[in-house]
């Protein structure tokens, strides 16, 4: 280490670990807590600026087209430009609305977004609150999202805006239910609530992820998520076509920012929990593998880590833009029909054939069971 | 443990603030707002006491859910003020009745605990490791397993009444027939024509 660093870097890591190890024990607490929120915050930040790059890039090779590429190498500073545009735009408050509503309706859909990832975990060590009912943490979180979307169509004083917050609204409630119990599926299998348990109850390999056992309750809880961060198909709230811009047609500027971010902040944590409760988080696919350990070059394939939940949720990510670039807006009985007649149905057939194979000990959960 | 009381009053003096402004705010969404502050707040009260299980059910169902439709009618109301303020001058009396009866149990309990009567012990932290959700599905689906039940088929009794009353016949309804509309072909819609091309005039 003395040989590859100078000198100078050590004495100053060193003086800082002094300083730390002299704090009292509650402010080294809060330290690491604090350095752990912003590295999470940071990286939920430029995950949803590099997000609109990619989808935008996405959509423009599925139109045969070639998307951003003007700002910077590939485009790459596209999301940046797009930030200071909106920066430095007007924030134009509509006369007759409810100016504090209107002014912190953006901020109820993105701390809700941004707050649910103190209870995911990235590996198996870093999670920065690991607390035992993490799972109702999460989805308690995402269903007060929809404050901000109703609250500005409301305080924007504009039919158009109320219009879509109306239909949000109706749409959001009945997905809820169905992803809850999707969840339930989940934890019927994992046997807790904490987000680290259910990974580690889908650890041993791709043939333990629930993803297999649970696929009708993968497919139910992604097409709930999809619907819950009101993306296409399921955009019905900002439908264009008939009310202009839905219930955030009245914010610009900053405001408009926050809806945008809040927006994109969903998908990436819509993406990373379908990720762990259903494709093992953090786990490797090839954890089980034992052939893979003899051969040198590819034993790192097995190793689990964040490389992987990574993976996993760009892969979710790229569902949704490959989503919006195939399907045409469900219109709002549709949408209706699917969520309350199908969705929900299927979940509680599968919920009750879960529950009768764990009655008579088959499948992975046999061992829950007893 | 000073800590501690400092951060249940102030949120608790947050909550009883919140409860007031649903109490006293002229604009029924905004009276909304406050009540959902006031259940988040309750919700922090009740992290303090360590019962997580509860507290996150009260987000998640009151105002995840509940408060989200209560917000969803209380929007499409065309509110008149000035009728509110007569409702609230002539039912005064009556609330006045309910909030005194409610002080003096409230008095009597705080009152009794004082003098030892009900030795609850006061508050004991919940050892390491301790589910507080496990330990509440222990009791609920064992114990109270009937009491559970009769709760369950009560709220699906409601949810029946309630869509038997909303679901009258109007006349002149159109609904739409998802699996005719599905099984649509082309030829129903479009008629091909064949025809001989005209001379130019």
């Amino acid at each position: 280490m003395a040989g590859l660093v100078p000198q100078f870097v050590v004495d100053i890591i060193d003086w800082v670990l002094g300083v730390f190890h002299s704090l009292p024990e509650w402010l080294q607490y809060l330290t690491v807590t604090t350095w752990k929120i912003l590295f999470v915050m940071i990286t939920v930040i430029l995950l949803v600026a590099f997000s609109t790059y990619f989808e935008r890039k996405v959509i423009g090779r599925m139109q045969a087209r070639i998307g951003p590429n003007r700002v910077g190498p590939l485009g790459l500073g596209q999301p940046f430009a797009d930030v200071l545009k909106l920066l430095i735009k007007e924030v134009i408050v509509p006369s007759q609305s409810s100016k504090f509503l209107f002014v912190i309706a953006p901020l109820l859909s993105l701390v809700p977004a941004l707050a649910a990832w103190a209870v995911i975990p990235l590996n198996g060590k870093f999670v920065i609150s690991n607390i035992d009912a993490g799972l109702l943490y999460v989805l308690a979180l995402t269903s007060v999202g929809v404050y901000g979307v109703i609250l500005a169509g409301w305080a924007s004083n504009s039919k158009y805006a109320l219009l879509g917050a109306m239909r949000s609204a109706a749409q959001i409630v009945a997905y809820e239910i169905a992803m809850g119990f999707a969840l339930v599926g989940v934890l019927m299998a994992s046997g807790s609530l904490n987000l680290g348990e259910i990974v580690r109850a889908q650890s041993g390999g791709v043939s333990h992820w629930f993803v297999l056992p649970l696929f009708p309750l993968f497919i139910v809880f992604w097409i709930s998520g999809v619907a819950e961060t009101n993306r296409a198909p399921f955009d019905v709230a900002e439908g264009e076509s008939e009310i202009v811009a839905g219930f955030h047609v009245e914010y610009s500027g900053v405001a408009f920012a926050l809806f945008f971010l809040a927006e994109y902040a969903n998908m990436v944590l819509i993406s990373t929990m379908t990720a762990i409760f259903f494709l093992g988080g953090w786990a490797s696919p090839f954890a089980g593998w034992t052939f893979l350990y003899e051969i040198a070059w590819l034993s790192w394939l097995t190793v689990g880590g964040l490389p992987w939940l990574f993976a996993k949720m760009c892969f979710f990510m790229y569902t949704f833009f490959w989503l919006r670039a195939t399907f045409p807006r469900y219109r709002y009985d549709q949408i209706m029909r699917l969520g309350w007649k199908i969705l929900i149905p299927v979940t509680i057939i599968w919920i009750a054939v879960e529950g009768a194979m764990a009655w008579i000990q088959v499948g992975p959960w046999s061992e829950l069971g007893a | 443990m000073m800590f501690q009381s400092v951060l249940f009053y102030v949120f608790a003096a947050m909550m009883l603030g919140a409860a007031l402004g649903v109490v006293f705010s002229r604009n029924p969404v905004h009276a909304v707002m406050f009540l959902v502050l006031t259940f988040f707040q309750s919700a922090v009260l009740w992290l303090m006491v360590e019962v997580e299980f509860l507290a996150i059910v009260l987000v998640l169902v009151y105002v995840g859910a509940v408060m989200v439709l209560f917000l969803f009618v209380v929007m499409m109301l065309d509110v008149n003020i000035e009728a509110a303020k007569r409702g609230l001058t002539r039912y005064a009396p009556f609330g006045i009745a309910v909030a005194l009866v409610m002080v003096i149990q409230l008095v009597q309990l705080i009152w009794a605990r004082g003098q030892g009567v009900t030795s609850t012990g006061g508050f004991v932290a919940t050892p390491e490791g301790y589910s507080n959700t496990k330990a509440l599905g222990a009791v609920l689906y064992t114990e109270h397993v009937y009491a559970f039940e009769i709760a369950a088929v009560i709220l699906l009794l409601a949810i029946v009444a309630a869509i038997t009353l909303t679901m009258r016949k109007r006349p002149g309804l159109k609904l739409q027939n998802i699996a005719e509309q599905v099984a649509v072909q082309a030829k129903d819609r479009i008629r091909v024509v064949k025809m001989a091309t005209e001379k130019k005039q």
